[in-house]
């Protein structure tokens, strides 16, 4: 067989697995998708009486005190725009280095260092916290998630803002446990990964949209 | 303690699982049947009569690597196409430019070379892809780069077992295989298993949902710090002051597409690849524990499979064990430094106690402690330090933590996986080819030191094979230093980096030893898309593919025709312990060898420098 025969043949091999495992198997799996869990393969979005309040598997960014607080987002408004031409909310990672002191090049969200950053962080929600119960601030309230859209936080740090969650919206400490508790989720099997509770869904029932 | 019992959990999985699977992929790699038989074999009939080729014809290892040269580079023209012209391509919804020449050349050759480096991010519009890119062009090569990896090992097998031949293997047959009966069956499986958890899987363009607290803006478009806003009034308020002439952002955009069926396929092929820029962390790509468990596990199981797979068509299992400890005790080391550093967390964080970084558990509800800097409350510090470890020991790449925001020791671990030339398992095929070359240079100084001529696996080691194993050796820590040399010299780089100093440097060695092991994981904040760092990533990555393919395959054809040599007292056993040291040390001489002295001004200097 010469050079060019196995090479044309090869090349027939390529075009067959491309339509094989690029469009049967993905129309196959969309297909799937789509008519057993259409909810969660368009995005879990959350939909109460018409509106789209979010989706449950992406973080918000929350600084009102009357909110459960999540993870530092880094909001990006300047990527994407609806068809009118308003901002859109999007957010990535930092990729800062937790060692590094030195200044950071290019975002102009960071601090002179991360140490100052952190520091920053730790005021604001110590003023913000002035009857928090814990001595520490648990480490996810000051950091920033690695898809910067996290949608959880560690039950430690929505407990830490129980006290404040119960002033600002006028109940006990209990009923905001209560719906906290609602919306945490146990590790998996009891073994795998960590307990969460999602931010997003905890505040949507702080207002009342979520029952 | 509780995450201990995690760390032995997903070890003792993966191993549970790969021992049968291993015998699986034996018998496919042979023709032999199996349960899929029935089904798969008509659809494999067809494939060879529409290339009107007999699956039973051999190749020599010239025409074999013509074959599989050829299959790549086709690959690779095609999806240069499909990524330059997306923007003519149907399934765009958002309307996605084709990408610069300079980032089309990046990104084909990433995918080819089964490294999945991202100098973009999908969802971002700028450089973005489309859902065509993304399932015709990359899924593609997700699947057919980690076919043309095992197929290679079949080949590279076949030499050591073969007795006197010419031929080495159909590539063809080889290829059409692996897909049809080991990728796609686990791909369905977990396809389905992403979805029911929240992995998106849809052709609807990207979709918009409010923000419970809108977002306002100043006149130059930068976010005020603190103001509140009133969602149905639109008031702002700052300090309890009005404010005027705010812009207010009051919607999310939702990044959608076929998501999962490209996700089961870059984990299980150790691609790597995020369907989104922010790989597996994103919650889209890896909603919860139980996916994560999902694309961890797929992530290093057939590349340990293959160990056992080794090892029973070589007719002596032993052989393939020993590969496979020396593999799992570097494995193991590795986790446990990263472990405990990400877990101890850095003094810069934890401000004096301010922040709990030392603690699991506050007043009875537990936190994940330690550096949580780039990682996700779900997976917290046990499952994202197992994933990296895991990650860029296979070559894969995938991430569910950033790196880039790793401890300085915790950062080195991933680092150092790569440039040892990923063969700590490596990529699906080329791991366990690479290592082959390891313990090719291991029987050659064992055998310098006892006075006898190299034998493995019954072959005589002669200078062509001692030849072609150095330059597979060499392959890697040669791109990766004269690469990440050339960068750091010219001044334009600087431009690329997230942090300076020594966390700069180690932004960019990272880099090119991701593109050097074919990893394609990345310390993110390093801004990879110019026209030099596109390009020279590229070369580098053409370089760590096709040496160590190329020089194996000839390996594999010059072993098939010699004969086998019979064991007697005075042989080296390649089945034991001393071996298994031997061939661990042969590795780290080579590896760390070469990049202690980068890595000391790197992540070793950083870490002296957080400690005062």
């Amino acid at each position: 067989m010469s050079a060019k025969k196995v090479i044309g043949k090869t090349a027939v091999l390529f075009f067959l697995m491309m339509l094989l495992t690029g469009f049967i198997y993905t129309m196959v799996m969309t297909g799937i998708s789509q008519l057993l869990f259409r909810h969660q393969a368009n995005g879990s979005i959350i939909e109460v009486d018409g509106v789209k309040y979010g989706s449950e598997l992406l973080g918000q960014r929350f600084c009102d005190p009357s909110h459960l607080w999540g993870r530092i987002v880094l909001p990006d408004v300047s990527t994407y725009t609806d068809d009118e031409g308003n901002p859109l909310m999007y957010a990535w990672a930092s990729n800062a280095s937790p060692a590094s002191d030195e200044q950071a090049y290019g975002e102009e969200n960071y601090q002179d260092s991360y140490e100052a950053a952190v520091a920053e962080r730790v005021e604001m929600i110590k003023a913000a916290n002035p009857d928090a119960e814990m001595d520490a601030i648990p480490v996810e309230l000051v950091t920033c998630s690695g898809s910067g859209l996290d949608p959880h936080i560690s039950p430690a740090a929505a407990e830490y803002q129980v006290p404040r969650l119960a002033a600002e919206n006028d109940m006990t400490e209990d009923e905001v446990r209560e719906i906290i508790e609602k919306y945490t989720d146990g590790k998996f099997l009891g073994i795998f990964g960590e307990e969460t509770v999602n931010v997003l869904e905890v505040n949507l029932a702080l207002e009342g949209i979520l029952e | 303690m509780e995450a201990l019992i995690q760390y032995a959990v997903y070890l003792i999985i993966l191993v549970g699982l790969a021992i049968p699977l291993g015998a699986y992929i034996g018998k496919v790699m042979d023709g032999e049947k199996v349960f899929l038989t029935p089904v798969l074999k008509p659809c494999e009939k067809l494939v060879y009569k529409i290339m009107r080729v007999k699956e039973e014809e051999d190749m020599t290892a010239s025409k074999y690597i013509l074959s599989a040269v050829s299959f790549n580079v086709i690959g690779f023209v095609v999806l240069f196409l499909i990524l330059k012209f997306q923007n003519l391509l149907p399934f765009n919804p958002e309307h996605f430019d084709g990408q610069s020449w300079h980032l089309a050349f990046n990104t084909a050759t990433s995918f080819m070379t089964n490294t999945n480096w991202q100098a973009y991010s999908a969802e971002n519009p700028s450089g973005g892809l489309s859902y065509f890119s993304q399932f015709m062009g990359l899924t593609v090569q997700n699947f057919v780069s980690a076919a043309c990896g095992i197929a290679v090992l079949f080949a590279v097998i076949r030499g050591f077992v073969r007795v006197k031949q010419k031929g080495i293997g159909n590539f063809w047959a080889d290829l059409t295989r692996t897909v049809l009966y080991i990728l796609i069956p686990l791909c369905i499986i977990s396809t389905v298993v992403l979805v029911a958890r929240g992995t998106v899987q849809t052709f609807r363009g990207y979709d918009k949902v409010q923000l419970l607290e809108p977002i306002a803006l100043d006149e130059e478009g930068n976010i005020i710090e603190g103001a509140l806003v009133d969602r149905e009034t639109g008031v702002v308020t700052l300090d309890g002051e009005e404010i005027t002439a705010a812009q207010i952002v009051r919607e999310q955009v939702v990044p959608l597409g076929p998501g999962a069926s490209q996700i089961s396929m870059k984990q299980l092929g150790t691609n790597g690849g995020g369907f989104f820029g922010l790989n597996s962390t994103h919650p889209f790509e890896n909603p919860d524990a139980f996916t994560n468990l999902f694309e961890m596990i797929y992530l290093l199981l057939i590349p340990v499979a293959l160990c056992f797979t080794f090892g029973r068509n070589v007719h002596d299992k032993r052989q393939g064990v020993a590969i496979f400890l020396a593999m799992f005790i570097m494995l193991v080391a590795s986790l446990g430094v990263c472990a405990v550093n990400e877990q101890n967390g850095t003094p810069q964080l934890a401000q004096n106690g301010a922040v709990a970084v030392d603690a699991t558990e506050l007043n009875g509800y537990s936190t994940a402690g330690g550096n949580m800097e780039g990682k996700e409350t779900r997976f917290g510090i046990a499952t994202s330090v197992t994933w990296a470890t895991f990650t860029t020991a296979a070559s894969n790449g995938s991430v569910n933590s950033m790196h880039d925001s790793y401890t300085p020791l915790g950062g080195l671990v991933p680092m150092l996986l790569m440039q040892l030339g990923e063969v700590v398992f490596g990529g699906v095929g080329c791991g366990l080819y690479g290592m082959l070359a390891f313990a090719i240079l291991a029987v050659f100084i064992a055998g310098l030191m006892v006075g006898r001529t190299p034998e493995y696996l019954g072959k005589k080691i002669e200078p062509f094979e001692m030849k072609m194993a150095v330059l597979c050796c060499l392959a890697t820590p040669l791109v990766i230093l004269v690469g990440s040399g050339i960068a750091t010299l010219l001044p334009s780089t600087t431009d690329s980096l997230n942090n300076i100093g020594a966390h700069g440097l180690s932004e960019i060695l990272y880099a090119y030893s991701s593109a050097g092991g074919n990893n394609g994981s990345a310390f993110a904040g390093f801004n990879a898309n110019t026209p030099f760092i596109n390009v020279s990533i590229g070369l580098v990555m053409w370089g760590a593919r096709f040496i160590p393919m190329i020089t194996m395959l000839l390996i594999a054809g010059s072993m098939a025709k010699k004969k086998k040599v019979a064991v007697t007292a005075g042989t080296l056993s390649t089945c034991n312990g001393l071996f298994v040291f031997l061939l661990i040390f042969v590795v780290l001489l080579i590896g760390a060898l070469s990049f202690f002295p980068a890595l000391s001004l790197g992540p070793i200097a950083e870490y002296f420098q957080m400690l005062q």
